[in-house]
């Protein structure tokens, strides 16, 4: 009998439109020393299953409908609330997704780490203070955090993503597990550090020898960790089987369409409208902040773009890939003027951006257009898809009242978006549908320049998948150049005709893409692509042994 | 955090400035003045006390050396009460005021949080719907309606508490206390309910539960402090209206307040008394903002280490 056996798990959310079937007759086993991967895209109840397991769901809307779950013999579905606490602490740990939310930012992270052993609810594994805290800065030291003694009394808010994930992984193994959740973990992180998490994880699993459910999206992330695969979609498993099976020997059409959606090799066909005219010419850009708004703490400044030049020639696509912090993300918004740039120079088809005032800068910004990261947090969601698309083409005076509707059936047409959505708000869209909208919008000031900053990495790696074929079919028919920032080096790879790589507010190498691929130059881009997951198991099992 | 508060207690001198003129303009403004009375005075007296208080002076100079008395914190002496001094006036109705204040918060404290955060704890059943619906009530009930239905249940039929006094009989402390304080608790328990459920809502809270510990630990102390933000944010405001809005509840339970002398003051154009008074809310005012500022700031770690980087 194995650690944990599921079977038929049903959990359905009795909404106001309805019940949804969440979760519908999921079977599995996992047992120590294994990993199961669970795959599947938002909204397939790979994440409610897990959250079913230890009573994490907020019941209502969730209800649990039947099926089992069998933990070491017992029926985690059926236990009360007190053995149920004795699961939470001391059995089963869960690694949530986003480091960002997922710790209290009022409770230093020692503090956060040593509650398990100190509220423990079972009484002869309670340990003192004192005692607690020895063996949290020990497991602090083992994931990886520097220092770990007097790092104990930070803040969440003084540490970065990756490092707040690896004090969610000491305080999941704070207790000694049996079996470890891990809710996309790395999701949220930049490929190093999502490399260095699934290393983390995979050898603490050896060490202690427990059993791990991983769930993502990406079945690129897992095919070096999992031993066996469960694809899910809509509430229900779709496949499942040991991972080389999956990845090679697949007879289901989703698990097929998950596989080929995952970023990979180069561009298929290069740009055809490509010209070796410059559209955007940037001299020594400089932009710099001033550290929590008073230059004298701290003592500073931070230099987020710091000296860079580069060409944007008309056609082509930029990508810009760098961890996050690398200033990427600032040097797009400069180059739009969206940033004030403390020195250095932009000029847009040979015209100088740089000093114009807001007035000034008006008639530019109809020909250059950002698409954002986020497609919950870009759209105004008290605007309708109609308001948000007709707002720029009014604003610039490129539509009259008797053409508007035209276009922005055009316009919907372009981005592949149904006519009859057009009065509808931006919560009632998907994440992949909202950033067609945010694309539309972009493009509907026919614009020669788009910064689209990191436009993909909210999504699933199918609708991923999707949105970048559509980005390159727009930028091949609407002549756009387009500068392509990313932290995906896939992504980057398989859109980008050239690509820079960014690091500390510089530009440390460029090169056409394929070219800096085969023969990367500079030390950091060789780790950068040495970290990129390889979704084929036999070769990212060798890629991870060999780091 | 000292420099923080320094720079909050620089912006206030403005603002107080501002809070002179225009009460100085408005009582000056008004019909009637300090000597206007029913009985008839003669002409004489009248001017002989007009140029007693220095009234007969073009308005702009008696502004001018208000003002000037004001930043030497003299203000003036009391119309009204002959031979009285505005801060002996107010010396005298602060103790009682300043209790009677304190306590209304504490009520409104204890009543309001945990209303709040039982609510919160079941949002949409009958522990969140009955404590609601209460601090409706809470709210729309207005202060003179509320004191004498207490002292008529309370005082009157049951016999269990004095209704009226201060200080003079054990509990005559009591009915005053609440019925100033249960509008505030009302506030605080809507204000409780919506940062508990906001908080409630968060991943970390989430995370905490996964831990295993429980429901108490999980609500004492991951939930409170995040949940409360609002509350605190609160206080400031809440505690300068309990000082300044007492005047009903005093009238009603003939505490010897500060209250009343101030809604006197302004029937009778006791113009020093008005301007006194106010300048001296104003100023309480700003200093609970800037208190539960300080406090909201504290409780953030972020906030917290942002300030203390400012002061170094």
């Amino acid at each position: 009998m194995a650690l944990l056996e599921v079977e038929g798990l049903k959990v359905y959310f009795h909404t106001r439109n309805g019940v949804v079937k969440a979760v519908d007759n999921v079977s599995f086993s996992v047992d120590s020393g294994e990993t199961l991967a669970i795959v599947g895209e938002s909204g397939s109840g790979k994440s409610v299953t897990c959250y079913s397991l230890l009573d994490l769901l907020p019941q209502p809307p969730a209800k649990i409908e039947g099926g089992s779950a069998l933990f070491d013999g017992e029926d985690l579905l059926q236990c009360d609330r007190s053995s149920m606490r004795h699961y939470r602490a001391n059995e089963i740990a869960v690694i949530f997704q986003d480091p960002m939310t997922s710790l209290n930012p009022f409770i230093s992270i020692g503090e956060q780490l040593i509650e398990p052993l100190i509220y423990n609810p079972d009484s002869d594994r309670r340990k003192s203070r004192e005692d607690a805290r020895a063996r949290a800065i020990k497991l602090l030291d083992e994931v990886g955090i520097i220092d770990p003694q007097s790092r104990f009394d930070s803040y969440p808010h003084e540490f970065s993503g990756g490092m707040r994930q690896r004090v969610m992984i000491a305080m999941a193994l704070i207790n000694e597990p049996r079996l470890l959740i891990c809710d996309e973990p790395t999701t949220a992180l930049d490929v190093t550090i999502q490399a260095q998490i699934l290393e983390l994880i995979k050898k603490l699993q050896q060490s202690h020898d427990i059993a791990v459910i991983f769930i993502s999206h990406d079945l690129g992330v897992v095919a070096g960790i999992a031993d066996k695969i469960l694809v899910m979609c809509e509430g229900t498993i779709r496949e499942t089987g040991d991972t080389d099976t999956i990845f090679y020997n697949s007879k289901n059409d989703y698990t097929k369409k998950l596989l080929a959606a995952i970023p990979e090799g180069a561009k298929i066909s290069p740009n055809s409208k490509k010209q070796d005219r410059p559209l955007v010419e940037v001299t020594d850009l400089k932009t710099y902040f001033r550290h929590g708004g008073k230059a004298t703490q701290h003592g500073g400044i931070i230099k987020a773009v710091d000296g860079v030049s580069l060409e944007i020639q008309r056609g082509e696509i930029l990508g810009l890939v760098g961890e996050s912090g690398s200033g990427k993300s600032t040097l797009g918004r400069s180059i739009l003027q969206l940033a004030p740039t403390t020195a250095g120079l932009v000029n847009f088809d040979g015209q100088p951006l740089t000093g114009l005032n807001a007035k000034q800068m008006v008639p530019w910004r109809r020909k250059m257009q950002m698409i954002f990261q986020d497609p919950y947090a870009s759209l105004n969601p008290r605007m309708t898809v109609y308001q948000t698309l007709a707002e720029p083409l009014l604003y610039h005076g490129l539509a009259n009242s008797k053409t508007i509707e035209q276009q922005i059936r055009q316009l919907m047409d372009d981005v592949g978006l149904a006519h009859g959505q057009m009065r509808k708000y931006p919560h009632e869209f998907s994440g992949g549908q909202r950033q067609r909208i945010a694309i539309g919008r972009a493009i509907a000031t026919k614009p020669e320049l788009i910064i689209a900053d990191e436009p993909v990495s909210a999504l699933d790696v199918t609708i991923q998948a999707q949105i970048l074929d559509l980005i390159l079919n727009l930028v091949e028919r609407h002549n756009l150049t387009m500068l392509f920032i990313s932290h995906d080096l896939s992504v980057v790879r398989c859109i980008s005709d050239r690509v820079m790589v960014m690091n500390k507010g510089v530009i440390i190498e460029q090169g056409n893409t394929e070219a800096l691929w085969k023969n990367p130059q500079q030390a950091y881009t060789q780790q950068l692509l040495k970290a990129i997951p390889i979704a084929d198991p036999k070769l990212e099992r060798s890629r991870l042994s060999g780091l | 955090m000292f420099r923080f508060a320094f720079y909050r207690l620089l912006q206030a001198i403005p603002v107080l400035f501002i809070v002179i003129s225009l009460t100085f303009m408005l009582v000056h403004s008004a019909p009637g003045g300090p000597f206007s009375a029913d009985k008839a005075v003669p002409p004489e007296v009248i001017k002989a006390l007009e140029a007693q208080y220095n009234l007969d002076q073009p308005l702009w100079q008696q502004y001018v050396s208000y003002v000037g008395d004001v930043l030497q914190g003299d203000f003036g002496p009391s119309f009204k009460y002959p031979g009285r001094d505005v801060t002996e006036l107010i010396a005298a109705g602060l103790p009682a005021t300043a209790e009677l204040a304190l306590y209304a918060m504490l009520v409104a404290l204890v009543i309001g949080v945990s209303a709040g955060v039982a609510a919160a704890m079941r949002p949409n059943t009958a522990q969140d719907y009955i404590p609601m619906s209460a601090a409706m009530i809470g709210i729309c009930m207005p202060s003179f309606l509320l004191g004498p239905l207490l002292v008529l249940i309370f005082g009157i039929h049951l016999e269990w508490l004095p209704v009226s006094g201060w200080g003079d009989i054990p509990g005559d402390k009591i009915l005053p206390a609440i019925t100033l304080g249960t509008g505030y608790a009302a506030y605080i328990a809507r204000l409780s309910r919506g940062g508990m459920l906001e908080v409630l809502s968060q991943d970390y809270i989430r995370t905490a539960r996964a831990k295993g510990l429980s429901e108490p630990v999980v609500v004492a102390k991951h939930a409170l402090r995040g949940g409360l933000i609002p509350v605190i944010a609160f206080l400031g405001p809440a505690f300068a209206g309990l000082l300044g809005g007492s005047f009903v509840v005093e009238t009603v339970f003939q505490i010897p307040g500060l209250g009343r002398f101030y809604v006197q003051a302004a029937f009778n154009r006791d113009y020093t008394m008005i301007l006194g008074t106010t300048v001296f809310f104003s100023t309480l005012i700003i200093i609970f903002n800037l208190l539960s500022d300080m406090l909201a700031i504290w409780l953030n770690p972020k906030l917290r280490q942002q300030t203390q980087g400012a002061s170094l």
